[in-house]
């Protein structure tokens, strides 16, 4: 029972952004073509939502499921590695219209179609892992 | 638990909670996408020639699916993170190396758009 928390954010996270159309493959050309402000204004405000939340998170100490204090940092330093690996993401956000949550959206949304996305971007992953060692980061 | 749920939730959504399944985009992005070659933008949530299941083993399609997604996965690991992990997240926590690498989504996002879709939707 412990787990269902997940399950109900999971409906949550994928029915909010269903209906924002955040995974709409035609708002993601919009917002590449700069031709309207729907994308950013969801990105914006979900930025400065975040930043409210994180400092409460981090004031206020608060702690997981487990007990364990909430951490939020996910970069890793580098030029390389965060400008080549964000194009190469980029690249491939303007083909399917969806980043990674949204690519699993579709599949409840769409149809099984979009597990092909997901098989490829698992490729993609692991190919990452096996040439890891000879890129620049 | 929590991806089961996201695809309960896109389910839901699409089943029972979107009588309309047009998308209001700007006009100009209608006439852009009409321009190279996609019927009716902005009917549905994505163009059905390339992501409809009864053309799926085209090669357009396959492109568009296996090679899209495995960019997306290739960039998410070499980058550490994507749209919610950096953009969101990493913005929100104020992390310059989230802004490197959002600077870099939209280098690749301008350049697929305006160089590489024309080509590969002609596919």
């Amino acid at each position: 029972m412990k787990y269902v928390r997940f399950l109900i954010m999971g409906i949550l996270f994928g029915i909010v952004l269903s209906k924002g159309e955040i995974i709409s493959w035609y708002r993601i050309q919009e917002m590449f073509r700069f031709q309207s402000f729907h994308m950013f204004g969801v990105i914006g405000s979900a930025i400065v939502f975040g930043i409210i939340t994180i400092q409460f998170i981090k004031r206020t100490k608060l702690k997981d499921y487990n007990g364990n204090l909430i951490t939020v940092s996910t970069q890793e330093p580098g030029y390389a590695r965060n400008l080549i690996g964000g194009t190469i993401f980029g690249l491939g956000w303007a083909i399917t219209g969806a980043c990674p949550g949204p690519l699993f959206i579709l599949v409840g949304h769409e149809g099984w179609v979009f597990l092909l996305a997901i098989l490829g971007a698992v490729a993609g992953t692991f190919t990452y892992g096996v040439f890891e060692k000879y890129l620049a980061h | 638990m929590f991806i089961a749920g996201v695809i309960i939730g896109g389910f839901i959504s699409s089943h029972y909670l979107t009588p309309d399944m047009s998308v209001a985009i700007s006009p100009a992005t209608v006439a852009d996408l009409s321009a190279i070659g996609i019927a009716n933008p902005g009917s549905s949530y994505l163009p059905e020639e390339i992501f409809g299941s009864e053309n799926v083993w085209s090669l357009r399609s396959l492109v568009f699916l296996l090679g899209g997604g495995f960019l997306v996965g290739f960039g998410t690991r070499y980058a550490n993170g994507c749209t919610s992990g950096h953009a969101i997240s990493g913005l929100s926590n104020l992390q310059w190396w989230s802004l490197i690498a959002v600077v870099g989504f939209f280098i690749g996002g301008l350049m697929m758009t305006h160089f590489g879709l024309p080509y590969l939707i002609s596919l």
